[in-house]
C-alpha cells in the first residue's frame, strides 16, 4: 500500500512525545482522536486574525467570522452527503446531539405507550436520553440483542418493530465490539413501517466515508473530537423537514426570530437549535479536520485501518490466555480483549508504564458488559496514524503483563 | 518495567492471587458495598464490631483489579483488632501515602505492610482502586439503619 504513515505521523505533534519516558503509542482513538497540526493551526489562526462573535456584528471582522463558521456548515454537509447545509446543527458532541433529539423531537412525538427501540451494544449516550424520555412519557424502551460474535441480531430487531414503535436508535459502529452495523438495511426496515431512525455515528464517521443519503436514517449524530477536530464541536444531522418542525431545545439568543413578552417566535432550523454563542473556534477547527481528512481520503484511511485491524487480530490471537471480544465480520479498527488472570485495569496500567495508551473499563457501555458477563475489558483502537510496529509493541507488553501476574 | 515493579510489589501480587479474609462474614454486625463506577470494581465489606467499638473480625468479597483486591486483603489484616478511631487514623495515613505529591517521599510511619502501596501515587488513576475497600469499611462502620446490621 502506498500509504505513507510516517509522513502522516509528522502531522500530529503529540505522536512525537513520550509517555513515562517511552515513545507514545496512542491506541485510544475511539475515546478521542489526536489532532493534526492543520487543526491546531487553524484554531490559533482564527483566534489570532479572524475572531469575533458570529451572526451579530455589523463590522467586517464579525462578518468574516460568520462567513467562516457558516462555511464549515457547508463543508460538513458535503462531507457526510447531506443535501442541504440547513440540515447541520452544531452542538458540543454526539451526546448533546442525541439529547437534543430526545428533548425536542422526542418531547413532541413520543407519547404514553409508545416504544423506542435501541440495541444491546449502545453507548450510554444512546441509552440514557431515551430512558429519561421514556420515563417522562411513560413510553417503553425495547432492546435488540446481538449474536455471539458481536454482530447485531437484525432478525430479532425487526421482530421488535411494532405498531407502537416510534423511534429506532442504534449505533453505526460499536465502540467496544467494533461491529459495523448494516445501517441501510436496518433503516429500510424502519422506513417501511414509518419509524423514525437515529444513528449514533460517533465511531462511524471517523473511520470511512459516510453518506447519510444512502444510510437512509433521519438523524445522524457525531462528535468532532473523534474526527480529529477539537473537543467542543459536534454535529447533529437531521432531515430538514423533520428538524424544521421540531420545537426549540435551548432558549436564548440567536435561536429566535422575534422576542416579546407577549410571545416569542423562533428561527428556523438549524439556528433554532443553536442558542447562545457557540464554540466558534472549535467549529472552525472541525472544518480544518475535514479538509485534512479529505486530503488523505476517507477510503485510504479505511483501508489502512483495516490492515491494522487484521494485523492486530492476528497478533493478539497468539497471546496465550487472550480473548478478543467482538469478532463480527464487518468490523472497525477497535479490538476489545480480556486476558486470563489479569484485570483490564491492571493491563491498562502495565501498558501505561510501557508508553502505550489503551482504554480499560466498561467503555460507557455497561448494559453490553452485563450482556457479555464481563465487569470490564481492555480496548485498543486504531487510527490511520498508527503503525503495525505499535501493535507489535502492544503484543510484547501484553506478554510482559502475563509474566508479571503469572 | 522498574516503575511497574515499584507499583506491583511482590506482596501486592501475592495478596491479589491469594486474598486474606476473603468471603462472607456470617456474624457480621456491619456491612457495606463499595463500587468504583469507573472500572466496575465492586466489593462487599463485612465487619464484626464488639461493644467497645473494636473491629474483632473483618472480611470482604467481590471482584476487582489487583490493586483493589490486594488493598482490601491487606486492609483486613491491618484493621483487625483495632478500634474505629484507630482505623480512621490508619486510613488517613494510608490516603496521605497514596496522594503525596510527586518527588516527595511520603511517610510510611505506622503503616506496616500497607507501605507496599507507595507506588500507587505515580498512577493517580489507581488511587481509587487502592482506597475502595477503605471507603467501604468506613461506610460499613458509619452505617446507621439500612445497611448496618445488628445481631
Amino acid at each position: 500500500m502506498s500509504f505513507d504513515v510516517e509522513r502522516i505521523r509528522r502531522d500530529f505533534p503529540i505522536l512525537a512525545t513520550k509517555m513515562r519516558e517511552r515513545p507514545l503509542a496512542y491506541l485510544d482513538t475511539a475515546a478521542s482522536a489526536q489532532k493534526p497540526k492543520a487543526v491546531i493551526d487553524a484554531i490559533s489562526d482564527f483566534y489570532s486574525s479572524h475572531y469575533a462573535n458570529i451572526h451579530r456584528g455589523v463590522y467586517q471582522l464579525s462578518a468574516e467570522a460568520t462567513r467562516r463558521y457558516d462555511a464549515v456548515r457547508k463543508r460538513v454537509a458535503q462531507f457526510i452527503g447531506a443535501r442541504d447545509p440547513r440540515e447541520i446543527v452544531f452542538v458540543r458532541n454526539a451526546t448533546e446531539a442525541i439529547n437534543l433529539v430526545a428533548r425536542s423531537w422526542g418531547e413532541a412525538q413520543i407519547g404514553k405507550g409508545d416504544e423506542i427501540v435501541v440495541t444491546t451494544m449502545e453507548h450510554h449516550a444512546n441509552i440514557v436520553p431515551w430512558q429519561m424520555l421514556a420515563a417522562r412519557k411513560e413510553a417503553r424502551l425495547r432492546v435488540a440483542s446481538i449474536h455471539e460474535d458481536g454482530s447485531l441480531d437484525v432478525a430479532q430487531l425487526e421482530s421488535l418493530l411494532g405498531p407502537r414503535t416510534r423511534l429506532l436508535a442504534f449505533t453505526h459502529v460499536s465502540n467496544v465490539l467494533g461491529t459495523i452495523n448494516p445501517v441501510a438495511e436496518i433503516t429500510a426496515m424502519a422506513r417501511a413501517r414509518g419509524i423514525t431512525t437515529l444513528v449514533d455515528g460517533a465511531q462511524g464517521v471517523p473511520h470511512g466515508p459516510v453518506d447519510v443519503a444512502s444510510l437512509g436514517c433521519d438523524f445522524y449524530a457525531f462528535s468532532g473530537h473523534k474526527l480529529f477536530g477539537p473537543s467542543g464541536a459536534g454535529v447533529l444531522w437531521g432531515r430538514h423537514a423533520i428538524l424544521d418542525a421540531m420545537p426549540p431545545f435551548l432558549g436564548g439568543g440567536d435561536m429566535i426570530e422575534r422576542v416579546s413578552f407577549k410571545g416569542t417566535t423562533y428561527a428556523r432550523a438549524p439556528e433554532r437549535f443553536e442558542a447562545g454563542t457557540p464554540d466558534i473556534a472549535s467549529v472552525i477547527g472541525l472544518g480544518a479536520a475535514i479538509d485534512y481528512l479529505e486530503g488523505i481520503g476517507m477510503a485510504n484511511i479505511a483501508a489502512w485501518e483495516h490492515a491494522l485491524l487484521v494485523h492486530a487480530t492476528e497478533a493478539l490471537s497468539k497471546v496465550p490466555g487472550l480473548r478478543i471480544i467482538g469478532t463480527a465480520k464487518e468490523k472497525a479498527a477497535v479490538v476489545a480483549f480480556v486476558l486470563d488472570g489479569v484485570h483490564p485495569h491492571d493491563i491498562g496500567t502495565v501498558l501505561d508504564g510501557e508508553g502505550i495508551a489503551i482504554r480499560a473499563g466498561h467503555h460507557c457501555a455497561q448494559p453490553l458488559m452485563e450482556h457479555l458477563g464481563l465487569p470490564a475489558t481492555a480496548r485498543a483502537s486504531f487510527a490511520f496514524y498508527n503503525t503495525p510496529a505499535e501493535i507489535d509493541r502492544l503484543v510484547a507488553a501484553l506478554e510482559k503483563t502475563r509474566d508479571l501476574f503469572a | 518495567m522498574d516503575d511497574l515493579r515499584e507499583l506491583y510489589q511482590a506482596t501486592i501480587l501475592e495478596h491479589n492471587k491469594e486474598p486474606r479474609n476473603f468471603g462472607k462474614l456470617e456474624n457480621a454486625t456491619h456491612e457495606a458495598d463499595g463500587h468504583n463506577p469507573l472500572c466496575g470494581d465492586s466489593l462487599t465489606l463485612y465487619a464484626r464490631v464488639d461493644e467497645g467499638g473494636r473491629v474483632v473480625d473483618v472480611a470482604f468479597q467481590g471482584s476487582g483489579c489487583a490493586i483493589s483486591k490486594a488493598s482490601a486483603s491487606l486492609m483486613t489484616e491491618a484493621v483487625k483488632g483495632k478500634t474505629i478511631g484507630e482505623i480512621e487514623v490508619a486510613f488517613g495515613r494510608f490516603h496521605a501515602l497514596l496522594t503525596a505529591p510527586p518527588g516527595e517521599s511520603p511517610s510510611t510511619e505506622g503503616l506496616g505492610k500497607l507501605a507496599v502501596f507507595s507506588g500507587v501515587r505515580e498512577y493517580p488513576a489507581r488511587v481509587k482502586c487502592a482506597t475502595l475497600a477503605w471507603h467501604a469499611l468506613q461506610a460499613a462502620l458509619d452505617a446507621k439503619g439500612e445497611t448496618a446490621k445488628t445481631e
